[in-house]
C-alpha cells in the first residue's frame, strides 16, 4: 500500500495533492510528444480547457486547431493517422466521441488507425454546465467499437502515464477524463499498463476478522469493490468504516475497461464472491456491464453476487460534485451503505 | 496537354472499365450503377495519366493519395484499379461476395491497397485534408505545386458525389482546407445531379456551387467530367495553384455509355439483371453503334 492510499483509507485528505485529470493528462502528452516525433494534437476549440497549451507551445508544427467541428476533427485524425502519425483528438467527451461516433468507427476503428480519442469533461462532475455537458454514455460507446482500447484513469497521475502509455500502441484508443481535480492516489512508482489493473488494496489477513456475536463466530465477511476513475478514491474512504464492521475488502482499480483483465476479475470473484461495481456512467453499458460479461464468458457468474452502482437510466444536470455525486448515488457514503446491504448488515 | 493518341487510348480504356463495371454488378446482384458508368472517365484519366503512383508498388511512400468519398461507387475504383494492373480484372467477379477483397463498400483491411475505407457518406474529404496536413509537417509546400517541380511533392485527391454535399461534415472539411490554404488538395465533385430520392436540386439545393466553395477559398474548375481533355487540363490547373484548395465540379451523366441508363436516378442503387447487362454491354462493345470493339 503506497503513502497516498494510507493517508486517504486514514482520513488525512490535507496531505493528499489534488489535482484534475486532465492536468495529468496535459503532461503525459507533452512526454509522448517529446519521445516520439509521430504524435500530433488536434483540438476543437478547447486547448486551454483539456490542458493541451504545453503541447502546442513545444510542438507548435504538430499541433491542429479543428474548431468547434469534432466530426471532421476525427476523420482528420483518421488521414493524418494513414499518413504515419499517432494523432490525438481532444474535446469533451459528450462531443468527442459523443456527436462524431459513426466518424470515429468508420474512419478510425474500421480503418484500424492509432487515433488517440481524448473524452474531457466526462461524467456528472463536470457538474454546473448540466446534463448537456455530462458525458455518462462514452465508455459503452468507445468500448462496443472493434480494435478499440478504453482506459479510464482514477487520477492525474495515472492520466499521464495512460496519456504516455497509449501513445506507444498502434490501437485506437479511448482516454476518459474528468474537469474537477480530484485525489492523487497512485505514486510515480505504481506501474501502469494497459490491460492490466491494480488491486490497490486488500485487508490484510492479521487484521481481523472473526467477530464474536454472542455464543458462534459469524464467517468472515468479503467485498471485492471494481472501480474506475474517481470512484477509486471514493471506495478507499470507505474502507476505514467497512473493516471496523469486520468487512475484509479488497478494491481493484479497472483502468482499462478495454481489453479488460479477466485474471484480476477472476482473482476478484473467486476471492470475495460479492463484487461491487462502481462507476460514474450508466450502468447500462459501462464497467459494470463488461465486468459482468466477463463473468458470465467465464461461467463465474453462478458463484458470486454482483451489485452495480452508477447513473441509473437518467441524464445529469446543474450542482457541484458533490451534489450530485450524492443525488445519483455514486459518494462514498453509498458505496458503504451497497456494501452493507449486500452482505446483509443491513 | 493531352495527345490525341493518348484520349483515344484512355477512351478505349474507359469503355473497357464500363463493361467490367456491368459485368461485376450483374454476377453480384446489388450495387451502384450510375455513379460508377458516370465516373469512370474521371476514373480513367486519374490512373492512367494524372496520378503519381505504380501499380507493382501499392505503399510507395511518394504516390499521391486517392481517397473515394462516395464509397457506394467503388465498382467503378475497382476496376479501373484492375485495369491499370493492381490486380487482375477476373477478381472483379468477386464483388460483394463472402470473404471477397472487394467489399460492398470499400473496406482497407480487407484491400490494403485502398486509402481508406469509405461507404457512409461525408467523411472523405476530412480524410483528405488529414493527410495533406500531415503531409506539411515533413515537406512544407513550395511553388509552384507541378508535376516537375517539387519531385516529392503529393497530390491529395478526394473523389466525392454531389448529393453526398448534403453532409454537414463536408463543410467543417472544406473550412479547414481553406483556412490551411492546401494547395495540393484537389477534390473531385461528381455533379450528375441525382441522388437517391431523385434530383439533386429538389432534394436539398447546392447551387451556386461554384459560388460556395470559392466563398471558401478555394479555386474552382467546372468542367464536362466525361470528357477526357478536360478533365485533365483541369487537374493540371488546379496542381498549378498552390495557396488554395481546388475543386473540380465534374459534371457528369449518370449512366454515361448506356443510353437507357442514362440521366435516370432509378439507377443509382440497383444492378443490372442478366437481360439489362447483356444489353448495355452490347452497347459499350459497340460504343453506341459508332465503332466495333476488339474486346471479343
Amino acid at each position: 500500500m503506497n503513502k497516498n492510499i494510507e493517508n486517504i483509507i486514514n482520513g488525512r485528505m490535507k496531505d493528499i495533492a489534488m489535482i484534475a485529470t486532465r492536468s495529468g493528462f496535459g503532461d503525459g502528452l507533452l512526454l509522448a510528444g517529446k519521445e516520439n516525433k509521430r504524435v500530433v494534437a488536434l483540438c476543437a476549440d478547447l486547448t486551454e480547457s483539456i490542458q493541451i497549451e504545453k503541447f502546442k507551445t513545444a510542438f507548435p508544427d504538430r499541433y491542429f486547431e479543428m474548431g468547434v467541428a469534432e466530426q471532421n476533427m476525427a476523420s482528420v485524425a483518421s488521414g493524418m493517422a494513414a499518413m504515419g502519425k499517432i494523432p490525438f483528438i481532444a474535446s469533451y467527451a459528450m462531443f468527442s466521441p459523443g456527436r462524431n461516433w459513426e466518424q470515429i468507427r468508420t474512419t478510425i476503428c474500421y480503418n484500424n488507425v492509432p487515433v488517440k480519442v481524448v473524452g474531457a469533461h466526462a461524467g456528472v462532475s463536470v457538474g454546473p454546465d448540466g446534463g448537456t455537458h455530462q458525458a455518462l454514455e462514452d465508455i459503452g460507446l468507445m468500448r462496443m467499437l472493434p480494435n478499440m482500447v478504453v482506459v479510464v484513469p482514477c487520477d492525474a497521475l495515472e492520466a499521464k502515464k495512460a496519456a504516455l502509455e497509449i501513445s506507444r500502441t498502434e490501437n485506437p484508443s479511448y482516454l476518459r477524463l474528468f474537469r474537477e481535480k480530484s485525489p492523487v492516489l497512485t505514486v510515480d512508482e505504481d506501474l501502469f499498463e494497459i490491460g492490466k489493473a491494480n488491486i490497490i488494496y486488500e485487508t490484510s489477513s492479521t487484521s481481523s476478522l472473526s467477530i464474536e456475536e454472542g455464543k458462534g463466530v459469524r464467517p468472515v465477511l468479503k467485498i471485492g469493490i471494481i472501480a474506475c476513475g474517481e470512484m477509486v478514491a471514493r471506495s478507499l474512504l470507505c474502507v476505514k468504516g467497512l473493516e471496523d464492521k469486520g468487512i475484509e475488502l479488497g478494491i481493484l482499480n479497472l483502468h482499462t475497461i478495454k481489453p479488460i483483465d479477466v485474471e484480476k476479475i477472476k482473482y476478484m470473484s473467486s476471492k470475495y464472491k460479492n463484487i461491487l461495481t462502481v462507476e460514474e456512467h450508466q450502468v447500462a453499458g459501462g464497467m459494470g456491464s463488461a465486468i459482468l460479461e466477463c463473468l458470465a464468458e467465464n461461467n463465474l457468474l453462478g458463484n458470486v453476487k454482483v451489485k452495480m452502482m452508477g447513473v441509473k437510466n437518467r441524464f445529469g444536470q446543474s450542482g457541484t460534485k458533490e451534489e450530485l455525486y450524492e443525488e445519483y448515488e455514486i459518494n462514498e457514503k453509498h458505496i458503504f451503505s451497497n456494501v452493507l446491504s449486500m452482505l446483509e448488515i443491513i | 496537354m493531352i495527345e490525341e493518341s493518348e484520349i483515344k487510348y484512355l477512351e478505349n480504356k474507359a469503355n473497357d472499365i464500363r463493361i467490367s463495371i456491368i459485368e461485376m454488378l450483374q454476377i453480384a446482384g446489388s450495387g451502384h450503377t450510375a455513379g460508377p458508368l458516370g465516373m469512370a472517365d474521371v476514373f480513367t484519366t486519374l490512373y492512367g495519366k494524372a496520378l503519381k503512383h505504380d501499380p507493382k508498388k501499392p505503399f510507395w511512400e511518394e504516390r499521391d493519395r486517392l481517397v473515394l468519398s462516395n464509397g457506394h461507387i467503388c465498382p467503378v475504383l475497382y476496376s479501373t484499379m484492375a485495369h491499370f494492373g493492381y490486380f487482375e480484372v477476373k477478381e472483379l467477379k468477386t464483388l460483394r461476395k463472402f470473404k471477397s477483397r472487394l467489399q460492398g463498400h470499400p473496406h482497407r483491411e480487407f484491400l490494403p491497397m485502398l486509402e481508406t475505407s469509405s461507404g457512409p457518406l461525408g467523411s472523405g474529404l476530412s480524410q483528405a485534408v488529414g493527410m495533406c496536413l500531415a503531409d506539411r509537417i515533413q515537406t512544407p509546400p513550395s511553388p509552384p505545386l507541378i508535376k516537375g517541380g517539387n519531385s516529392s511533392q503529393k497530390f491529395f485527391y478526394c473523389l466525392m458525389s454531389d448529393g453526398e454535399l448534403n453532409e454537414g461534415q463536408n463543410w467543417e472539411a472544406i473550412m479547414l482546407a481553406g483556412k490551411k490554404q492546401l494547395g495540393n488538395l484537389i477534390c473531385i465533385v461528381d455533379r450528375n445531379n441525382i441522388q437517391i430520392d431523385g434530383f439533386t436540386e429538389n432534394i436539398m439545393p447546392l447551387e451556386p456551387l461554384d459560388k460556395k466553395f470559392e466563398a471558401f477559398n478555394f479555386h474552382v474548375e467546372d468542367i464536362n467530367g466525361n470528357n477526357i481533355s478536360e478533365i485533365y487540363s483541369a487537374i493540371q490547373k488546379c496542381k498549378a495553384v498552390f495557396n488554395k484548395p481546388s475543386v473540380i465540379i465534374a459534371r457528369t451523366i449518370p449512366g454515361r455509355g448506356i443510353k437507357e441508363f442514362e440521366r435516370d436516378f432509378h439507377w443509382h442503387g440497383k444492378a443490372p439483371n442478366n437481360e439489362e447487362a447483356e444489353m448495355a454491354i452490347k452497347e459499350l462493345r459497340n460504343l453506341g453503334g459508332k465503332i466495333e470493339s476488339d474486346h471479343n
